[in-house]
């Protein structure tokens, strides 16, 4: 595995066109190793996750433009690495919005910063290494993941020699030049993407650009077998979304679909058949995994940045100036600052002396003001208490409720809890599409983990709070908890953690019991949360959603 | 920067492209929004379009390029606007205003690519100027108002975050893209994009005559257009299908009623047929239907079924 990221990360300094890395995991050492093959000599900076549009994408630079009298923008980091290469720590914090602003770069070549007052426009093409030390479903954003040719999982990785070999093998960097590739091969990279249902047009492009590096990399001018194996291997299974389809099927798709092809149909045949085996014969063992992985990545919400906090203080609508130093993350206002000094200038000013003359007195800093939004996090029981029907019900009151925070673009998150445990299928989100699909593959059955849910709740809700955003917990159970925290059907603890989590739930919210007899259980939690409690024994998806907006 | 990919060249994506030269033809259409996966070409049809343009008649007299302005995410307020001119307010003291995006994109396109995460107040500032074709600048002592007339063309992945329905909404034609699966179209595009990378300058010569022909083509849609015949039957037509769809307000059955034309004009023809409606019908009204947000049966199908049963 190691082996296969050094080489990817060779082919990535011979082709910048392959964006770069996307490593998982992985310790120093190692992930070093990679990003020192894929540096090659190149300048290396590093984006913190918690990076402003200023820095990013350039600015005005405010020592500059108040010695020179004129304003002068200053570079940002994404034009300052043009040529280099860009690592990303801890990618899977980094701000949605930000990783949207660099994939623009990416797909440009070209960053251009329209901000306070002047334009800038840089070249910035740039590898991107994005290290992902996320756990559980914390993910670097797909946007850059897309974009970016390698993925690779280094945790389990671990040959320190094999790593000092590599070091002393790494060569003169080959320069990229033009590399002749058959159809053959080109067919072969398409009926591999479809086979192992890669839909995006950019998986089977960078296979081939990976190809040809792989060429170039052995000092050939052709694309042979092995390169296309090895691209394929590298770059489209890791994508895979399906195993491809037994050998005999995939004879048969080119035949169906390519009648007018038939002079060439032999040997293009020959060649996909080859290399479809041979990518076959090298599927990793753990592509099971993986491909749920590349499902679930679809469906899940990627981590939200720590940033999201000093955004507070540097997007939303701005709401007028103070007076104040531009420092952590505040946002200088030119225009109020010089206002602020112009009725002194006649008396700071020298005889003869023509400059502004500015006071830190005089510095304004911009106000912004983000709507505080709400977050509804939704915990549904979905154990076996909670008979099927019910749940039916509980999802279409959350598809309803779902449909009105989509209106006032407010945010859901969903929990479910059912067996032993809670699980988050739906991180605070704004996509209805997403939620629709958490909510349709909603199981259910088995034991009711109360606490476990709530527990989850408690910690979303101050997760959400921290965002500067206002969490809304809507419960939706029977009350009648039997599985405890720590997961045993033990019913004095189940009921003992379950007071617990609602007594430390720090939000407002609504609990909904949904039993056909509603009996005291439900009543108590939601007295200990401090939430409006309602009885809905006939409650169809309309009641519950109405009495959610009641509260 | 480097070349642009020419349209002509992109592989399938005909909804899209029809999207895009309606509203290259007939610029009071409002606006293409196009959703789409990652991957699928979005951004680069509509940066090819830009050079599909046929040249406009500037202030000056003289002919001029289509303005075709890309707003950058993480653009700010002042920029996108306009503001006081720093240069002349810092050097030598003067108040001048400096026209923002919306200025330049006038009389022409302006596109914003992941427009689910532009930020809210610059949405609410586009909405407004989108809707009046003026922008008006109150700000740091300034008073400027300036037409701002622009055809808004949007991109955006709605696993990403929804639009906003009054964004949405704004947009005359909606269009959804997938990347072409099968496997000769699949070719086709590695094909073609490895020949642009290797010489994107032979490349987009080889596809000269098309682009040229895409460019006469609408040249003589816009001639042609105000001469367009709406017959009252194909009116009646699309008043029916906004009914039968339950398409929200008057603004489905104009955008409905243009696009026809404008599709009329393309295919050279001085009369709307039935024909011309119900290929942009699906284009017109998807994102206008009542929304049942979580209604699996896509907005598509259900135009579907009402045109089978309108039209059959």
């Amino acid at each position: 595995m190691i082996e296969d990221a050094l080489i990817a990360a060779q082919l990535c300094a011979i082709d910048p066109g392959l964006g770069g890395m996307l490593l998982r995991g992985g310790d120093g050492p190692m992930r070093d190793a990679v990003i020192a093959a894929m540096v090659a000599g190149r300048t290396i900076r590093k984006i913190p996750v918690h990076i402003d549009d200023e820095r990013l994408l350039g600015g005005l630079d405010l020592a500059a433009t108040l010695a020179a009298d004129r304003p002068v923008a200053r570079k940002g980091l994404l034009a300052e690495a043009n040529g280099g290469l860009v690592v990303v720590p801890m990618a899977e914090r980094l701000d949605e919005g930000i990783a949207s602003r660099i994939a623009a770069v990416m797909d440009t070549g070209v960053v251009i910063a329209e901000r306070d007052g002047m334009r800038r426009q840089d070249d910035a093409r740039f590898l991107l290494a994005l290290l992902d030390d996320g756990v559980e479903d914390e993910r670097a954003p797909d946007v850059l993941a897309e974009r970016l040719a390698f993925w690779f999982e280094l945790s389990n990785a671990r040959s320190p020699e094999l790593v000092e070999g590599w070091f002393t093998r790494l060569t003169v960097l080959r320069q990229a030049q033009d590399c002749g590739v058959s159809d053959h091969a080109l067919q072969a990279i398409a009926s591999a993407a479809t086979s192992l249902g890669v839909t995006s047009a950019r998986g089977a492009l960078l296979t081939l650009r990976a190809a040809k590096a792989a060429a170039l990399f052995d000092e050939r001018n052709s694309v042979t077998e092995d390169d296309l194996i090895l691209a394929i291997r590298l770059v489209l299974v890791p994508r895979a979304t399906q195993f491809p389809a037994p050998a005999e099927e995939t004879d048969a798709i080119p035949e169906d679909s390519d009648p007018g092809a038939q002079s060439s149909g032999d040997a293009t045949q020959a060649l996909e058949d080859v290399i479809l085996d041979a990518v076959r014969a090298t599927l990793p063992p753990n592509m099971i995994a993986a491909i749920a992985e590349n499902g679930r990545r679809a469906a899940m919400s990627k981590g939200k940045g720590s940033g999201a906090k000093l955004k507070a203080q540097m997007r939303g609508r701005p709401v007028g100036v103070r007076s104040g130093v531009p420092r952590g993350g505040n946002r200088l206002s030119l225009i109020e600052t010089l206002r602020a000094a112009a009725p002194w200038q006649k008396l700071r000013r020298e005889p003869g002396d023509k400059r502004v003359r500015i006071r830190r007195d005089d510095l304004r800093i911009k106000r912004f003001q983000s709507r505080a939004e709400t977050t509804t996090i939704f915990v549904v029981d979905a154990s076996g208490s909670s008979a099927a029907a019910r749940l039916a019900e509980a999802k279409g009151a959350v598809e309803l409720l779902l449909a009105e925070a989509y209106v006032k673009r407010a945010q859901v998150a969903l929990i479910a809890f059912r067996g032993t445990g809670a699980e988050m299928i739906l991180p605070p989100t704004r996509s209805l599409t997403r939620a629709r699909r958490a909510l349709a593959e909603l199981p259910g059955g088995g034991g009711t983990p109360l606490a476990a849910g709530l527990a989850m709740a408690g910690e979303v809700a101050a997760l959400v709070r921290s965002k500067d955003r206002s969490p809304f917990v809507v419960v939706l159970t029977d009350g009648r908890g039997n599985i405890a925290l720590d997961g045993t059907a033990d019913a004095g603890a189940a009921k003992r953690d379950a007071e617990g989590a609602a007594k430390a739930m720090n939000a407002p919210g609504v609990l909904i019991d949904i039993s056909a007899r509603p009996r005291d259980e439900g009543r108590a939690i939601a007295a200990l949360m401090r939430a409006k409690f309602v009885a809905l024994p006939r409650g169809d998806a309309v009641s519950v959603r109405d009495a959610v907006k009641a509260s | 920067m480097r070349v642009a990919f020419p349209f002509s060249a992109i592989v399938g994506q005909d909804e899209m492209k029809r999207a895009l030269l309606i509203a290259a033809v007939d610029a009071r259409i409002g606006g293409v929004m196009v959703f789409g996966d990652r991957g699928t070409g979005k951004s680069t049809a509509v940066r090819a379009l830009a050079a599909l343009l046929p040249p406009i008649t500037g202030d000056d007299g003289k002919k001029m390029a289509v303005p075709f302005v890309d707003l950058p995410l993480g653009a700010t307020e002042d920029r996108v606007v306009g503001a006081l001119d720093l240069e002349r307010a810092l050097g030598a003291g003067e108040k001048a205003f400096e026209p923002g995006l919306l200025a330049k994109a006038d009389r022409g396109f302006l596109y914003i690519d992941e427009i689910n995460l532009l930020e809210d107040h610059i949405v609410d500032l586009l909405l407004d100027v989108a809707a009046s074709g003026e922008n008006v600048v109150e700000r740091e002592g300034l008073s400027v108002r300036h037409p701002a007339r622009f055809v808004l063309v949007g991109s955006g992945n709605p696993e990403e975050g929804e639009l906003r329905p009054q964004l949405l909404d704004r947009f005359g034609l909606s269009v959804e893209v997938r990347t072409p699966q099968d496997l000769d179209s699949r070719v086709e595009v590695l094909r073609r994009c490895d020949a642009f990378e290797r010489d994107g300058a032979a490349f987009v010569a080889d596809w000269a005559k098309a682009e040229k022909k895409t460019i006469k083509q609408i040249a003589k849609a816009k001639a042609l257009l105000p001469d367009v015949a709406m017959p009252d039957a194909i009116l009646r037509r699309a008043s029916e299908l906004c009914i039968a769809v339950g398409a929200d307000g008057l603004r489905g059955e104009l955008t409905l009623m243009r696009a026809s034309r404008a599709q009329a004009a393309l295919d050279g023809k001085d009369q709307v047929t039935e024909k011309h409606l119900v290929s942009v019908a699906p284009l017109a009204l998807r994102h206008r239907l009542r929304r049942n947000v979580l209604d699996e049966t896509g907005s598509t199908a259900r135009i579907e079924r009402a045109m089978d049963e309108l039209f059959r």
